[in-house]
């Protein structure tokens, strides 16, 4: 899995992560008014977190099957 | 009696001519215009020689003399090949396949009269 | 407020249940039962990373910056997902070279360097203090919240007698606690079982905690998450908080650099290479942790942020201390015992970092610092002291102690003008400095020992100069005039703005001077000399650990030692007992009957190496071991001779491999290049045959009958004239296909010549038909002309169209039949194109031959009515239609006639003009 399909996987993950959590991107979701009553970034911030962890979970899971 | 001669050639003024030579030596001439006539010819009529072009529609000239060498009733019949195609490759193999002589076009003709006449005579 | 008595109480009992979950796991390891050997315990000991920082400082932070406690566990985040290529990597060479710190790791790495163990030691030491006082800051603040200022007994604050000083006391218990948990006796692997057990069971505790205290907060005392945002969002104040750029002054620049930081972090810091890596019992078990340690720092993450501004919105800006909101809300409420809770949990926390951090740094403190300096003096070198397992087990003791006390010293010193994340921060930038030096030997064989020297130095004085200094200024223990107008009085020296260096937050900028000093000094200094045979073999060693696996430690040094040598030196540092079961079982695994049957090998030393590795650390076990071995270390020369010799082998079949694969590839290319030119050359063959007999075919004729009238002056006249017609027909033959195989030559290379003008295609076609009108009636055949009304104008070359048209014409006058015969002829205009139809009521041709008649020399049809044919035309007229961007095909039933039909391409707007026109 080291070299295999799952690490390159991983690898791309950190990238789209690093994309995401940062500037500019990041940004995007950086709005003052109310996204369904809550702030927009603090809501995007974590969902976005909770999405990569579930990428990574599916694709180091998969992989030890 | 006059000897049968058989031209076989889908060249219209090719037969024409061959046909006028032929004539002019006292031969009794048949004419087929391709390979398949030419077989069913020389079948029915048994000619003592064969004018045959190599290349005809329905049959080639090489497939007639195939079928005419390899039928035990027709070893009567002299094959002269005539073919436009020079290769040495056709000459061969118009001779291993049982032609009793080769020609290219165009021939001489005072050269395919005494052929055909010393073919004729060697019976 | 709660009384003093029932705090202490309650902590000593928490402490006491976490020390008999570190027992148990103890005893269950002694059985070989091990409670920590799965995934889950060792993504939770992994959770050590949440301190009280996390538990108090995440609430402080964001309620003075919004989401800008993220950045701290986003970082983590990231770092797990290339776990599996960095953390496996650094886990393969831990276990396989017993390496048990982050500085034996840089040590062995770089030749088994004292000096470097040394240093790394040090900056490990002074980064974490800072960070130990803050664990020391959160426990006692947190009790005075508790209790109330002035509760007796205890009196937190400075300015009092150290003496009465409570946090002391919690320095000092602490340090009997980690001593309980991590220095009981000496193990020569470094692992501590039942400690990690115990961070497991506290980090669960410290989640329950926080979680508990958030339902509190947002569900309680506020009516859900939406109630919260929404006041927040009504007070201006707090709405800034919400943004991201309204929050900080760092901007994204700041957010980027404290990502990279934490980053960094989850894998530099002691205490998390304590637990991720020395601790690790299954590499498999780094799978799961990879998404259970993020998902596990995303739930203690979720109620941060509403808790803050819960705390801001009930207390109001500046009256209680963010950091304590997590005690203070509960206590407000009346709820006594949730506040209790609350603090159990940031205990949790900092006793769980206190721990670790402290087991780890000490490990470093005896290993690379103290021993080192022992093993330098002759007498101790000497076996005065037949057992040293008492006097390791007392230098560590010594150094928690040491650690914890100077902690509490930094506390006291600058503790209080800091926040808990700024002071977190800072030990976050010197861990960072390990980074050059540890990954660029993971992956780079080149660094040296000067490099990594050179580096750690040059990170470890920026950031000291940058943030550390400035930090205890700022305390007051410094004259600030340095940090306002630079050392010396030098503008460009001010440490938060070196070089002039404005518009970063103090630690983006420390950040990336020191990083950037470090890496700088790292390569170059490496890349100014060659390394030497000690540190090739070791970066050979560390670079390619998977390639050798795990249980054939190359050795890259000749010598020998009796075992009798041996025995005694490694019982020295485990105990004699414990080193003869050691030797015994490696007798035993291969396949001797004792420990007397072992050969004095070069891997029987390396063995004994190893094995004092784990318990002094490599660099003394270097020292130690060649102490008794009669060594012949070897020169750079001749380790790169056995590197080389690996290397070059290995070069070598990769490139004969490589050139037999090119050479495969040419060979590929060289036959298909063959087949290529058989193929070009059959199918020059295959023309110039047919060329020759086309060409011989009206010779005969020609020849023939010249001869028969040459040779026999009385054929009679009516003869004479056919035979010269036939001569003179078979002449123009003979011309057309002279000149249609010049043609068609010239169009196939390229050379024909193309006179394009404009032209009106009905006019081309009747022209062309009245040309040939002559051919159908001779055959008596029809010919209907379908032309459009308008003129359809197009560019192209007039005679080359109407040789396409005559072609196409005389082969249908050809074909009809020569009773009821018509043609039909039509010409249109499609969208962009012109079309035309020529068809006829032929034979029609079989579909077996409609692709054969565009090909040369092949005519279709009965020969009767084939002679004037050259097999040329077809072929000629697609290749015309085409150089004109057309297409030339044709349509046909057997019985019923053949269409062919031409379409040639016009430009649009000549179209429009057409069409406007109509």
């Amino acid at each position: 899995m080291r070299t295999g399909l799952a690490g390159q996987r991983l690898v791309a993950a950190f990238f789209v992560g690093a994309l995401l959590f940062n500037y500019p991107v990041l940004s995007l979701f950086d709005r003052s008014e109310p996204f369904i009553g809550m702030p927009m970034l603090w809501v995007c911030l974590f969902v976005l977190w909770a999405m990569m962890i579930g990428v990574v979970a599916w694709i180091v899971e998969r992989g030890a099957r | 009696m006059a000897k049968k001669i058989l031209i076989a050639d889908d060249e219209q003024n090719i037969v024409i001519s061959l046909e006028f030579l032929m004539k002019r030596e006292g031969y009794e001439v048949l004419i087929a215009n391709d390979g398949e006539e030419a077989v069913q010819r020389i079948r029915a009529e048994v000619p003592d020689l064969v004018l045959l072009d190599v290349m005809m529609p329905k049959k080639s000239g090489f497939e007639v003399c195939q079928e005419v060498k390899s039928n035990p009733d027709l070893q009567s019949v002299r094959i002269l090949m005539l073919t436009a195609k020079g290769r040495d490759t056709e000459v061969a193999k118009g001779l291993a396949l049982g032609a009793d002589a080769y020609m290219t076009k165009p021939f001489s003709t005072k050269e395919l009269v005494e052929r055909v006449r010393s073919m004729l005579a060697e019976h | 407020m709660l009384s003093g008595t029932v705090v202490v109480a309650v902590s000593f009992a928490y402490l006491l249940v976490l020390f008999a979950v570190a027992y148990f796991g103890d005893r269950r390891a002694e059985q070989g039962r091990s409670i920590i050997a799965n995934s889950w315990t060792y993504a939770l000991s992994m959770a050590v990373y949440c301190t009280a920082w996390t538990y108090f400082g995440s609430v402080g932070r964001a309620a003075s910056g919004g989401v800008w406690f993220l950045p701290i566990y986003l970082g983590p985040t990231l770092a797990m997902t290339l776990s599996w290529l960095v953390l496996l990597k650094m886990i393969r060479i831990a276990k396989t070279y017993r390496i048990t710190s982050i500085a034996d790791f840089i040590a062995s790495r770089y030749g088994k360097s004292h000096l470097l163990g040394g240093l790394v030691t040090i900056i490990a030491v002074v980064g974490m203090i800072p960070y130990i006082a803050l664990q020391l800051k959160a426990i006692s603040s947190g009790y005075t919240v508790l209790t109330g200022q002035h509760d007796s007994g205890f009196f937190p604050f400075a300015g009092s007698s150290w003496v009465n000083d409570g946090t002391l006391y919690v320095a000092l218990t602490l340090a009997v606690f980690t001593v309980l948990f991590g220095a009981r006796h000496l193990d020569a692997t470094e692992r501590h079982e039942g400690m990690v057990a115990a961070i497991a069971f506290e980090s669960v505790v410290k989640l329950l905690a926080f979680l508990v205290i958030g339902v509190f907060v947002t569900y309680v005392v506020f009516d859900g998450f939406g109630d919260i945002f929404a006041r927040a969002f009504a007070d201006p104040e707090l709405a800034g908080l919400l943004s991201l750029k309204t929050a900080s002054s760092a901007g994204y620049g700041g957010w980027f650099a404290m990502t990279l930081l934490a980053l960094l972090s989850v894998i530099f810091l002691p205490r998390q290479f304590q637990v991720t890596v020395v601790e690790n019992v299954n590499e498999q078990h780094l799978r799961r942790a990879t998404w259970l340690f993020p998902a596990y720092l995303l739930l203690i993450n979720i109620f941060v942020l509403p808790i803050a501004l819960g705390g801001l919105l009930y207390f109001g800006r500046g009256t209680v201390d963010p950091d304590t909101f997590v005690l203070s809300l509960p206590l407000a409420h009346g709820e006594g015992m949730l506040a209790l809770l609350a603090f159990v949990g940031g205990l949790s926390a900092a006793t769980g970092m206190v721990i670790v951090e402290t087991i780890a740094v000490s490990t470093m403190v005896c290993n690379d610092l103290v021993m080192p300096l022992l093993l330098r003096t002759e007498r101790f070198k000497r076996s005065e002291h037949p057992d040293l397992t008492g006097l390791l087990l007392g230098i560590r003791r010594g150094a928690i102690l040491g650690v914890l006390l100077l902690g509490y010293l930094y506390f006291r010193l600058a503790g209080e003008a800091y926040a808990l994340v700024s002071i977190g921060l800072i030990s976050f930038a010197a861990v960072a400095q390990f980074a050059p030096a540890m990954l660029g030997g993971m992956y780079w064989r080149g660094g040296t020992r000067e490099g990594a020297l050179a580096g750690l130095l040059a990170g470890f004085v920026v950031w000291a100069y940058t943030l550390m200094l400035p930090s205890v200024a700022k305390s007051g223990w410094l004259d600030r005039d340095f940090l306002d107008h630079g050392l010396f009085g030098l503008g460009f020296l001010r440490p938060e703005q070196l070089f002039g260096l404005a518009g970063l937050d103090s630690i983006s900028h420390a950040l990336f001077w020191s990083l950037a000093a470090n890496i700088a000094s790292y390569v170059l200094v490496s890349l100014a000399r060659v390394p030497t045979g000690q540190e090739a073999s070791q970066a050979t060693l560390f670079v390619d650990v998977f390639r050798r696996g795990q249980d054939a430690p190359a050795t890259f040094w000749r010598g020998s030692a009796q075992v009798q040598d041996l025995l005694p030196l490694v019982a020295r540092f485990l105990g004699a007992e414990r080193a003869r079961r050691i030797f015994q079982t490696y007798a035993l695994e291969r396949g001797l009957g004792g420990i007397e049957q072992l050969k004095p090998d070069p891997g029987l030393v390396q063995f004994a190496e190893t094995q004092l590795a784990g318990a002094i650390g490599g660099a003394s076990a270097r020292v130690m071991v060649s102490s008794v071995v009669q060594e012949e270390p070897l020169g750079l020369d001749e380790v790169m001779d056995i590197l080389d010799e690996a290397s070059q082998v290995r070069a070598y079949s990769h490139q004969l491999e490589e050139k037999s694969q090119a050479l495969e590839a040419a060979t590929a290319e060289l036959r298909a290049a063959n087949e290529r030119l058989k193929e070009l050359d059959r199918l020059k063959d295959d023309f110039m045959s047919s060329v020759t007999h086309e060409l011989r075919t009206p010779l005969t004729s020609i020849r023939a009958f010249s001869e028969m009238l040459f040779d026999d002056p009385k054929i009679d006249l009516k003869d004479r004239t056919r035979f010269l017609g036939i001569i003179v027909s078979e002449t123009e033959r003979l011309t057309r296909l002279v000149n249609q195989v010049l043609d068609m030559a010239k169009i196939e290379s390229g050379h024909a010549e193309w006179h394009n003008t404009d032209i009106d295609m009905r006019e081309l076609v009747e022209q062309a038909v009245e040309t040939t009108a002559q051919l159908f009636r001779d055959r008596g055949a029809v010919v209907e002309l379908d032309l459009p009304d308008e003129a359809l104008h197009l560019r192209a070359d007039h005679d080359r169209l109407v040789q396409v048209m005559l072609n196409l014409l005389s082969n249908a006058a050809k074909f009809v039949p020569t009773a009821g015969g018509w043609a039909r002829i039509s010409l249109s205009r499609e969208t962009g194109q012109i079309r035309v139809d020529v068809s006829d009521n032929g034979p029609g041709i079989p579909s077996d031959e409609l692709g054969v008649i565009f090909e040369k020399f092949r005519q279709g049809g009965d020969e009767h009515s084939r002679p004037q044919g050259t097999g040329l035309g077809l072929p000629i007229s697609r290749q015309i239609v085409e150089h004109f961007g057309g297409r030339l095909w044709v349509r046909s039933t057997v019985g019923q006639g053949s269409t062919f039909t031409f379409v040639l391409p016009v430009p649009p707007e000549n179209a429009e003009t057409v069409q406007s026109t109509q």
